[in-house]
């Protein structure tokens, strides 16, 4: 078990009160919920529509051309996986270290 | 082979599934075909080789404490760590193995890659700043945070063993038949250099060095599958529509091989291999103990993003490859045997087109990288070992947290060398066996096991040690028992006629059962102990949350 001597207790006790910490857990933990959504959603129905309706993912981007529509949305549903990731990458390195920073700050002065 | 070019049977294509992230074990299975002494390919490997020993007796100057030996000293840059993520994934199995499918199956080899990419953001959004924050040197670290350390150091510690030994087994395996593909080396000599090979970078060089030669690997790899990529759109005038529908000429399975072909035709299976691939990831202790050898949870995030945008340019390129494959090694009598079959099997598609692309030279350089990537692999396997043996039971649960650091880490490098002959041994001793389901079983493990009680760990207040103990060893049972009644074991290794349980993974159940178990165990243990460590809960949610307290770079 975690060893916490009475000074710890009280700090951690004073960042649980503290208003802008409860408004990072409440921000970073609402974006990161949505992120993950959204990419298990678009993953499983990537998965869904390969098991139930497998012809949309063959019909060629236009008549007479050999490239289906599986090509873009594969590429796509990669490239979504990157995106995504960078954007929570920017806003936890910006604005939540940023509130943590001062998180840190207001408990210790 | 496994696959013939018309074989789309959805067992065929998820058995390589599983078994692709190591060395597509199953690729390999049964007799190969040695090849005549590859020089080329020998003198730039011995290049690699040199190289990196190089790094490994510079890093072992560097290396003194324990936080240097297990984490690098947590110098390691969010930039660097992503590429070596990037590298544990980039196995000469996923270079190899998914080319191939996309050679045989097309489109499918698509769908299969995405499985592993997109459990990158789940992991990046919900465990690995906290598991940075939390953690020092293991996984387990952070899993007994505020429970049990012995009870839960003890199950992690299996949960990890158990992983490692079944990936490292299939692993070595693999690295044995395909160096006698790429170099005509003897298996037995193939299996000696991996196993010597791996035991020299972490015994002397550490965390510092096992990332460097992953991360040289990855670099290597990512060049060589650029330039195949690069003039494979060179030939088709950079015109996807002209590489496809070339391809589609000359495929058997014609216009097909556009569409989803058999891969994932039952959802069962299909949400199965979905949830062992995705949360399986996030239970891998090679894996996760890479997040303690950056500074803070600042870098641990650049990493993961670093490590998504590098496996996803990856897949693309494997992807173009696997159709270059089609054009130029299916159409050349060269790479064929007299049948028509491609020489080597077709998980030998991507060796032939660096032939075809680059020359001998070429040939020799991606067959000298495929090797590179199989030691660079193992060596973190074995690292993670045995911190698992030093860290976890020995530290943790023998010594109570009181272990000389100096004495730990010896009995870390004891165990090292210890996998390195167990390695060897098994290596040759499962040469004629079929191993393609132990890298099923490992991910199964580490999404049944591992994933739920660190992830409940983080997340749930109330989860106890009871709970995590019980419902985790559940979870571990559930997913070996299955996987033994299922078709990979029961049938194509045992030789019964049909499978008690009827698909391929047992993620789905397994890991309901994990969860169930969890909880049911945990909101039903009214100890003055469980009471305790709810309480604990709150410092560490702070902790986990800001980083106050964690292991950082320099205060290790």
């Amino acid at each position: 078990m975690a060893k916490l001597d009475d000074r710890d207790v009280q700090r951690w006790q004073n960042i649980e009160q503290n208003p802008r910490f409860k408004e990072l857990v409440a921000k970073r933990g609402r974006f990161a919920m949505m992120l993950s959504l959204i990419m298990m959603g678009l993953y499983f129905s990537f998965i869904l529509l390969i098991a139930f309706a497998p012809q949309v993912l063959g019909t060629p981007l236009a008549p007479g051309m050999t490239t289906t529509w599986g090509i873009p949305i594969g590429l796509g549903l990669i490239a979504s996986a990157i995106v995504l990731t960078g954007i929570y990458v920017r806003r936890a390195n910006g604005e939540f270290d940023r509130l943590t920073v001062q998180v840190l700050k207001e408990v210790q002065s | 082979m496994m696959f013939g070019r018309s074989s789309r049977s959805l067992t065929g294509l998820a058995l390589l599934a599983l078994s692709f992230p190591v060395l597509s074990a199953d690729a390999i299975t049964g007799e190969v075909s040695k090849r005549d002494i590859n020089i080329p390919a020998i003198i730039m490997f011995l290049f690699f080789v040199a190289a990196t020993l190089y790094i490994t007796w510079w890093a072992s100057k560097k290396n003194q404490t324990a936080a240097d030996y297990y984490a690098a000293g947590g110098k390691i840059t969010g930039f660097q760590n992503g590429l070596a993520i990037s590298g544990d994934f980039m196995s000469a199995a996923s270079f190899l193995g998914i080319s191939a499918l996309v050679f045989t199956s097309g489109y499918d080899g698509l769908i299969y890659s995405m499985g592993f990419l997109v459990g990158w953001p789940i992991i990046m959004f919900l465990i690995a700043e906290r598991l940075r924050n939390l953690g020092r040197y293991t996984f387990a670290d952070v899993a007994s945070f505020r429970l049990g350390k012995r009870p839960v150091r003890t199950l992690s510690a299996f949960g990890s063993l158990a992983v490692v030994a079944l990936y490292l087994i299939a692993q070595v395996v693999g690295a044995g038949k395909l160096i006698q593909l790429l170099f005509g080396l003897n298996y037995e000599i193939a299996v000696v250099a991996v196993g010597v090979l791996m035991v020299c970078y972490v015994l002397f060089g550490g965390m510092l060095a096992t990332t460097w030669v992953q991360m040289i690997k990855a670099a290597l790899l990512l060049f060589g599958a650029t330039f195949m990529a690069v003039m494979v759109l060179m030939h088709v005038d950079f015109s996807a529509e002209a590489l496809f529908s070339e391809a589609v000429a000359v495929h058997d399975n014609g216009a097909s091989i556009m569409s989803p072909g058999g891969l994932v035709k039952d959802p069962i299976s299909a949400i199965s291999l979905g949830l062992a691939l995705m949360f399986g990831t996030a239970g891998l202790p090679h894996i996760l103990m890479r997040f303690f050898t950056v500074g803070d949870a600042r870098e641990a995030r650049k990493s993961v993003f670093v490590a998504t945008g590098f496996i996803g340019y990856f897949y693309i390129l494997t992807f173009i490859i696997g159709f270059g494959a089609i054009i130029l090694v299916s159409t050349n009598p060269e790479f064929m045997n007299v049948d028509g079959s491609i020489i080597g099997g077709t998980n030998m598609v991507a060796v032939h087109l660096a032939d075809a692309v680059g020359g001998s030279v070429f040939l020799g350089f991606i067959s000298a990288v495929a090797f590179a990537t199989i030691l660079a692999v193992v060596a973190g396997l074995a690292l993670a070992g045995a911190s698992a043996i030093s860290h976890d039971l020995y530290a943790g649960v023998i010594m109570k947290d009181n272990a000389d650091e100096a004495k730990e880490v010896r009995i870390s490098k004891i165990t090292v060398l210890i996998l390195g002959i167990v390695a060897i041994v098994l290596g040759i001793a499962f040469e004629q066996q079929n191993v393609a389901f132990m890298v099923g079983l490992a991910f199964s493990i580490a999404a049944s096991c591992n994933f739920p009680v660190l992830l409940l760990s983080m997340y749930w207040k109330r989860l106890t040690t009871r709970g995590a103990v019980l419902g985790g060893g559940l979870g571990l049972l559930t997913a070996i028992t299955l996987m033994v009644l299922g078709p990979t074991v029961w049938v194509k290794v045992l030789g019964h006629a049909e499978p008690v349980y009827p698909y391929d993974y047992p993620a789905l159940f397994s890991m309901a059962v994990a969860f169930i178990g969890i909880w049911l165990f945990s909101v039903t243990d009214h100890s003055r102990q469980a009471k305790d460590e709810a309480l604990l809960f709150d410092a560490q949610f702070v902790r986990s949350q800001t980083g106050l307290g964690a292991h950082g770079a320099v205060d290790h």
